[in-house]
């Protein structure tokens, strides 16, 4: 029991990115084949320690075929809510999902992370019998405890009914049931976060357990059967409000990405890929008069390519999609990150001016067509998928993989796990950081980074920025 | 002339209370500064402290109102009174044992400010805090009267009532609304993660002790 607020918890977003620099960070492992055990690598991430970018400790888990991708924390700075005066939590624990076994971990951190241990395991059919819920992905902390999004309904395929939010107590890890009341038209479900103060959610769609689990089907992406809407809730009423649908054409609008400052009424999404033209898309979305509004911020365009550097699946279009697979905020709501998993670069865009994103920084590593190597020499296999920001907004990490099967269809053959470090110029610009490159355990790939202390897609803020 | 102390000394407790409850950022302060952050700066502020006042004046009341029907029945006083002590120690108990997340709080939208309030005071067993207090007062109130009939008592222990939560409230307004205006005003967000002490076991350990000394103060039933 804590006998003040848990330091790492902030006010503002402002106030949190003068908290002191991280030291630790945990990212996921997955063996793609499900042969082995997934794991929790925590990487040291302190320049002036010896073991820099080094794996130094990792939990192993007791099963195998469990798909780690996305993980967050039981509590964070949502719990300074002036409302719900319970601001004892501890940010101790890390809850990981496994998306293919529907398996659910809690993971102790406590005392170091160096020492982290298995806290709890959830098994399937619990998750099943109190949800009527399958493949839990996104984890956010906010009022009424732990708020985990789904992938799949019921059923062995997951399509036994639509997929939604589910609520976890935040200091026993108990089930507690089905967040919404009325979903109104959602079927699909992706990422979701919110405006604590505001009280709005926002929620977007990937697809269907058998629209991804065996791969990507490409007939269901040529006639749009992906998710291609944005939807808003009343988040204590867990009502749905509004759907924006973005065009059945913009195929997967995957991360929500609200401004950090709760007093800014809009945020961003990022889209895949445009089914006419390979483009892929940032959205801004934002609330004016009552009502949501989004409109296509940033367009990324296809890159040329020879049909024999392309795998099958793109040997026909002569063109390699950008593929938007992750996108994430600093925490002052000035640049947003945008990780181009095909074409191999992360783009940095200054969105001071929401509605008009300008390109300020672009680093080039792996990709499709280019492969570009680390500038260590190394070969960065894949491309920049999953992104996270320091707090202070000087440093951003990001690994290589996307999803098991995607992976394979898209880069055949195994290119091996890299999560790797760029540092963020003070006015914008990125520059890869040759000194940092993490060694993972062989056979593995490397999926979520969380950071120590908090990052810029875990906390959730109260109070605005002064 | 010890009459008068005593009678003193629970005005006091009442007031006291109130600003205890006032300074707990968990009974909202915190929020009449996010109203003034959020919106129009201090008059939101000022604003937000009216409905958060009247959420915890009703709460208050909720407790002592049913109170001020028993206590016309002077035949059981010592019941009605041994009753409300152990009505605080029970809440104490269950509050020291039971911590869990308060998800039902976290369902009230921000917009409704007094009935959070009013909500969060009831969860917390602010009122029952009130009730020895008040019943003391009417205690002592009676013995001054000529224990006559029913009206009369109804005439003292309904006002009474009202002037010991209006006393309570504007305690607990003045001093929640001193921190809010401060912390807007000059000392700023870092003020809240400095001093919110985690005073859940303290709280519901007075209730307990409130309760206990109440009990020993009414001693056993007379004859």
């Amino acid at each position: 029991m804590n006998l003040r607020p848990d330091p790492t918890f902030y006010p503002t977003a402002q106030m949190a990115m003068s908290a002191p620099v991280e030291t630790f960070a945990y990212t996921l492992m997955l063996s793609p084949d499900g042969s082995r055990p997934d794991g929790l690598a925590v990487v040291n991430v302190d320049p002036a320690s010896g073991d820099f970018g080094k794996v130094v400790h990792t939990v192993m888990m007791p099963n195998t075929g469990d798909e780690f991708h996305h993980f967050g924390w039981n509590a964070c700075s949502s719990a300074l809510s002036p409302l719900t005066g319970h601001a004892f939590l501890q940010r101790r624990y890390l809850i990981i999902p496994g998306i293919r076994s529907s398996r659910i971990y809690v993971i102790d951190t406590w005392p170091s992370p160096a020492e982290a241990k298995i806290h709890k395991i959830i098994e399937p059919e619990e998750l099943f019998a109190k949800t009527g819920y399958s493949r839990p992905h996104t984890i956010h902390c906010g009022p009424e405890g732990i708020y985990v999004s789904t992938l799949g309904g019921g059923g062995p395929d997951g399509t036994d009914g639509p997929p939604g939010i589910f609520i976890m107590d935040c200091e026993t890890f108990e089930i507690r049931g089905r967040w919404e009341i009325d979903r109104g038209p959602q079927d699909k479900h992706y990422d979701f976060w919110w405006n604590l103060p505001r009280d709005y959610m926002v929620s977007s769609e990937w697809g269907l357990p058998p629209q991804f689990e065996n791969g990507l089907v490409p007939e269901d992406l040529l006639s749009n059967k992906y998710g291609h809407a944005i939807h808003f809730w009343d988040l204590r009423g867990r009502r749905h409000l509004q759907t924006i649908d973005l065009g059945e054409n913009h195929q997967m609008a995957l991360e929500i990405r609200p401004a950090h400052d709760p007093i800014k009424e809009h945020g961003f999404c990022g889209v895949v890929v445009d089914t006419t033209n390979l483009e892929g898309s940032i959205w801004t979305w934002w609330r004016e008069g009552g009502k949501f509004h989004a409109k296509k911020t940033v367009a990324i365009p296809p890159q040329p390519a020879a049909a024999d550097d392309l795998p099958p699946l793109l040997k026909g279009f002569e063109a390699v999609p950008p593929l938007i697979t992750d996108i994430d905020l600093s925490l002052d709501d000035r640049f947003i990150y945008v990780s181009c998993w095909g074409t191999g670069e992360m783009h940095q865009y200054d969105v001071s001016d929401p509605m008009a994103p300008r390109l300020a920084g672009k680093v080039e590593v792996g990709g499709i067509v280019k492969k570009t190597p680390h500038p260590n020499g190394q070969p960065f296999g894949y491309g920049p998928q999953m992104v996270e920001i320091s707090r202070d907004g000087k440093r951003v990490y990001w690994t290589n993989s996307l999803y098991s099967t995607w992976d394979d269809q898209f880069y055949p053959g195994e290119r091996g796990a890299a999560m790797v470090k760029a540092d963020v110029g003070l006015d914008g610009g990125l520059t890869l950081d040759e000194k940092f490159w993490v060694a993972f355990p062989e056979g593995y790939r490397a999926h979520q980074i969380r950071l120590e202390g908090g990052d810029c897609s875990t906390d959730s803020f109260c109070y605005p920025n002064v | 002339m010890g009459g008068d102390w005593a009678t003193a000394g629970l005005w006091l407790a009442v007031a006291a209370s109130g600003l205890y409850h006032g300074l707990s950022p968990g009974m909202g302060w915190p929020l009449a500064v996010s109203a003034g952050l959020m919106g129009g700066g201090r008059g939101e502020l000022l604003r937000a402290l009216g409905p958060l006042a009247l959420g915890h004046f009703i709460a208050m009341l909720a407790i002592l109102l049913p109170f001020t029907l028993l206590v016309t029945l002077i035949r059981w006083e010592w019941e009605i009174r041994a009753a409300a002590a152990l009505m605080l120690v029970g809440a104490g108990l269950v509050l020291l044992f039971w911590r869990r997340h308060p998800r039902a709080l976290a369902r009230i939208a921000p917009h409704r400010l007094a009935f959070w309030s009013f909500a969060v005071a009831m969860a917390h067993g602010a009122g029952l805090m009130l009730l020895p207090a008040y019943l003391g007062l009417c205690g002592l109130d009676l013995d001054a009267a000529d224990h006559a009939a029913l009206g009369t008592l109804m005439r003292t222990s309904l006002p009474l009532a009202l002037l010991v939560a209006v006393l309570h409230t504007a305690a607990m307004i003045a001093a929640g609304g001193t921190v809010a205006v401060l912390v807007h005003a000059w000392l700023g967000l870092g003020f809240l993660r400095r001093s919110w002490l985690n005073l859940d076991a303290v709280w519901a350990a007075s209730l307990v002790l409130v309760g206990g000394i109440s009990l020993y103060l009414i001693g056993p039933r007379p004859l």
